[in-house]
């Protein structure tokens, strides 16, 4: 196919904005899946994503529209993954901009937008559900015209739920969205923009090939990591896998490399041939680094190799979690996991259960941190307890970070935000009714509950987004929990130390309601360094005894005692106190049950 | 194996099944009293040979064994061994001069009078048919009649009972002058129509129980009584005239020794074998009628569970318990921790250590007791 008669585009909408079925409605109405065909939703494939209405994992599908290829790329809409949407936005030339009529633009929506801006993308705007009865277009339309300097009258408006206006939407695209511009007879170059992996073929990569030519069998090397593969196929999806003899400049596709491992395919690198190697990479490759941690261990200790397993085959398809071993005095055996942010973590975890069948702790997340002790020594840390005592200076990532509210909700945010240690930046009005609010505040912040916080706080009204913006010192110090007297590694955390003592305060407290009480008294602390800043004691029973015990009862009362034998063996020991598992559950979810 | 010296007999006949029991009780069948005292004669004749020639203690247990038919309850009095201790549980409204006088011509010499309670809302609470002042007669009936090893049986943590209920009860209790007390927590057992009715209040004083515990035990030694097993007491020996008034037949359960137990749902342990009589009436009287054992559970204790329960039951004594007898099911480690901890102590005497729990270790004997215990 000619360059000309190809069209390469996203689609930018926020969750639940229609997405999904505006691919669906496009798919059926080019012919590429006839109606009983149809599953609903077709490209978010995996189970979860079905579930929680996202999509994690972009593909990509080609589709027949009047003598053109329009090559559909999905993105992913999540927060945790902007640089995924950034290699799918680099992949086109276009995007559509979908808004629901009834909503608006949101933060995530809008942040997705400036990305496409960036990459001088040409976005075709278009207000979706009017058939709705809350709906208005106008107001939508005139959002969107507003941020993208156009006309309100080229914004279209459709129900992807009914077809409406889906035929003008295909139009839009071949005659708005500019054909690629790629050199067809230079030396091959490809962007990676998604991986799958598949268990019997290994790798799969999805490309956008930009100049030159790729063809089966031939060896290709991935520029950036340098890892070489043989394409043992090549195709496009439409939607099915569909082989091809070729894939061109400008066109869209899919590689089938061999590779065991995503990790050596990333996203963002460029694929070139060897036979005719071009000399520089495409430009925008970036190395993501996790930024949020979190410890996991089986809830049963002997489920270690099963997690172990688990998270290998996890891995394989999906590059951005790290892991390594770690060892908790108080939860044994589990890994350390590295996540993009919060919704990356939750993903892995569901996946962890759901998957793979296993109970697990998580611990609370935190972020990076990069600590340079006295000696001059620069170390990152993943984890609080590894945190050294003898500080010179503490790092800790910063981002960015866009609200979008309606109006009376702006003091809300700004409450909220100054709580979180939260730097101003600006305020704009989008329409009369809704402003963005824009604020630097640290991750540590963020992972904690920010997101359900300004939720509640705006009544579920406020969009959120952010950036990662580098890392700056704060006044951050280590507060430690001691049961029994011994340190709880697993409940260390890294805090401003302005929060310091409140927060320690809680979990004190909270530990103190959860932790059952003993036959000893049990003081429960929390500590920075070696001062106590809050302190709680869980009083001994004064009673614990079996009533009655006569000759028909004792096989019955030898096995109530060896049952309470066995259950305290599954509990953890600290500081010779039986702490159950519930414990470390309830404290370590100490800020979902402060939101309700 | 002529051996055994405790002899169990379970007589299951109830007037009224009260909404806590959890015993192996039968209501009316009031026809059928002959036919089981016919059961058990012949259970007794079947299984009898592993007595000793001198047995110590019977009990009858029940049920209520004093609600039994006179002429049957009689005629299995008669029949019995001759023993040092024949103890039978009776509920105070069945006690009546005759009854009294029944019992003793039947041998009897130990009365467990099923009190409960002398505060009549907590009665009413428990379904018992007793009031207050039945208890009062019964034990004077008895005394009367000649006896003079009364024991009473105390439930605490009745739903609605508050520690004034309780305070009230004890007096009660003691100004009857019993040989022996046994003071229980009411057990309410999941399942049972008494938890279904009373879940929630019982619940809601879980956490008073703690007081009412040490409260029996702070009365009940102030007023001479020895607390020598977790729910029992007895008149110390120096205000009994030097008599020993523990339960001697509990104290072979607690001591390890074995018992024979006859009747339906009973319970032996010989030489290592523990045996459950099947509980159903039916079941029970058929087999022995047709001549054969009655249908049974049987459990083999290996070396290690018979420590365990070693453990288990001489921890609830007062009395030091040898180490040497549960070296292989202790746990070491939990020792020194509860010995730091300052619920028990370990002492050597001539014949090697001994493990004595101290009396906040007593408290928490069940506890103490788990954390002791080696399982696999």
């Amino acid at each position: 196919m000619q360059q000309d008669r190809l069209r390469n585009f996203a689609i930018i909408a926020h969750i639940d904005h229609g997405k999904s079925t505006l691919a669906d409605r496009i798919l059926e109405l080019t012919g590429a899946l006839s109606e009983r065909e149809m599953r609903e939703q077709v490209l978010d494939s995996m189970e979860l994503e079905r579930e929680r209405g996202i999509t994690i994992k972009a593909q990509a599908v080609r589709v027949r529209w009047r003598g053109h290829h329009l090559n559909l790329i999905d993105t992913p809409g999540h927060v945790d993954f902007t640089y995924e949407v950034s290699r799918s936005l680099q992949a086109c030339e276009g995007a559509l901009l979908l808004v629901d009529a009834a909503q608006g633009i949101e933060a995530q929506t809008l942040a997705n937008a400036y990305l496409a801006l960036d990459l001088n993308l040409d976005i075709v705007p278009v207000v979706n559900k009017i058939d709705l009865p809350q709906a208005d277009p106008d107001a939508a339309a005139a959002e969107l015209a507003e941020l993208l300097g156009d006309d309100p009258e080229r914004v279209l408006r459709i129900s992807a739920k009914t077809g409406e206006g889906v035929e003008d939407v295909l139009d839009a695209l071949v005659e708005r969205v500019p054909a690629p511009t790629g050199d067809p007879e230079g030396p091959p170059r490809a962007l990676v923009f998604d991986s799958s992996y598949d268990q019997y073929r290994g790798v799969v990569a999805f490309v956008r090939v930009v100049d030159g030519r790729f063809e089966p069998r031939e060896t290709v090397r991935a520029m950036a990591q340098g890892t070489i593969f043989e394409a043992e196929e090549l195709g496009v999806m439409s939607p099915a896998r569909e082989p091809v003899e070729s894939l061109g400049a400008g066109e869209v596709g899919y590689v089938v490399t061999g590779l065991k491992d995503v990790s050596r395919l990333r996203v963002g690198d460029t694929l070139t041939s060897r036979r005719r190697p071009a000399t520089r990479p495409l430009p925008g490759y970036q190395d993501v680094k996790p930024m949020v941690f979190a410890g996991i261990f089986p809830t049963d200790s002997d489920e270690y190799p099963e997690l172990r397993d688990a998270l290998e085959k996890l891995k394989l398809s999906d590059a951005s979690l790290s892991y390594e071993p770690e060892t908790s005095h108080a939860l044994g055996f589990g890994f350390r996991c590295g996540f993009l942010g919060l919704l990356h973590m939750e993903i892995v975890r569901e996946r962890l259960e759901r998957e793979f069948d296993l109970d697990l702790l998580i611990t609370a997340p935190n972020v990076a941190y990069r600590a340079t002790t006295r000696s001059g020594e620069e170390v990152e840390v993943h984890n609080p307890a590894e945190m050294p005592r003898e500080l010179e200076q503490v790092e800790e990532p910063y981002v960015k970070a866009s609200v979008i509210v309606p109006k009376d909700y702006v003091g809300a945010v700004m409450e909220l935000a100054n709580d979180r240690r939260g730097s101003f930046d600006h305020l704009e009005y989008l329409s009369e009714e809704r402003v963005l609010l824009s604020y630097e505040l640290p991750l540590g912040e963020i992972v904690l509950d920010f997101y359900d916080q300004l939720k509640s706080r705006t009544r579920g009204y406020a969009s959120f987004d952010y950036d990662l913006a580098g890392f700056r010192p704060g006044d951050l110090t280590r507060v430690d929990i001691l049961v029994g007297g011994e340190q709880v590694d697993a409940l260390s955390l890294i805090i401003h130390r302005d929060a310091a003592y409140d927060r320690g305060r809680q979990l004190v407290e909270r530990l103190r309601q959860e932790i059952p009480r003993q036959m000893f008294d049990v003081p429960v602390q929390a500590a920075i360094g070696s001062r106590v800043i809050a302190r709680e004691t869980i009083k001994a029973r004064r009673k614990d005894v079996l009533a009655k015990c006569y000759g028909g009862d004792i096989t019955r009362k030898r096995k109530l005692l060896e049952k309470q034998k066995k259950g305290k063996k599954r509990m953890k020991q600290v500081g010779g106190v039986e702490v159950p598992q519930e414990a470390f559950l309830a404290v370590l979810n100490l800020d979902s049950e402060r939101k309700r | 194996m002529r051996h055994v010296r405790h002899l169990y007999i379970h007589l299951p006949f109830c007037a009224h099944r009260c909404g806590y029991c959890d015993f192996v009780t039968v209501v009316g069948r009031k026809g059928r009293h002959g036919e089981y005292v016919d059961a058990l004669l012949a259970e007794l004749a079947l299984e009898g040979d592993v007595l000793a020639m001198h047995v110590e203690t019977v009990f009858l247990g029940g049920g209520t064994p004093t609600f039994t038919n006179a002429s049957e309850l009689s005629r299995l009095l008669d029949a019995l061994p001759a023993c040092d201790e024949l103890t039978v549980e009776a509920n105070p409204e069945t006690v009546t001069p005759e009854l009294a006088l029944l019992l003793r011509v039947g041998g009897v010499t130990r009365v467990s009078l099923g009190a409960q309670s002398f505060r009549p809302h907590l009665l009413r609470v428990l379904e018992r048919g007793a009031g207050p002042d039945d208890v009062r007669r019964a034990v004077h009936t008895l005394r009367d009649a000649g006896f003079d090893n009364i024991s009473l049986d105390l439930l605490y943590g009745i739903p609605g009972e508050s520690p004034a209920d309780l305070a009230a009860d004890l007096a009660d209790a003691l100004s009857l002058e019993p040989e022996h007390l046994s003071c229980y927590e009411l057990e309410a057992k999941p399942g049972t129509r008494f938890t279904h009715a009373h879940g929630e209040a019982l619940a809601a004083q879980a956490e008073a129980l703690e007081g009412h515990f040490e409260t029996v035990v702070d009365t009940l030694t102030a007023a001479g009584y020895r607390w020598y097993e977790t729910a029992n007491f007895c008149r110390e020996a120096a205000r009994a005239g030097g008599r020993d008034l523990r339960a001697r037949h509990n104290l072979g359960y607690w001591h390890g020794s074995d018992y024979l137990g006859i009747g339906m749902g009973a319970v032996s342990t010989l030489a290592g074998v523990r045996r459950r009589n099947a509980p159903g009436l039916g079941r029970y009287v058929d087999a022995l009628a047709a001549g054969a054992a009655p249908p049974r559970e049987v459990e083999t204790l290996d070396p290690r569970t018979r420590e365990r329960e070693r453990l288990l039951l001489g921890l609830r004594l007062d009395e030091p318990l040898p180490l040497a007898g549960v070296a292989r099911v202790l746990d070491r480690a939990a020792l020194e921790r509860l010995r730091a901890g300052g619920l028990v102590e370990v002492a050597a005497n001539g014949h090697g250590e001994e493990l004595r729990l101290t009396r906040r270790g007593r408290f928490l004997g069940g506890g103490v007791t788990a954390e002791l215990t080696l399982v696999s």
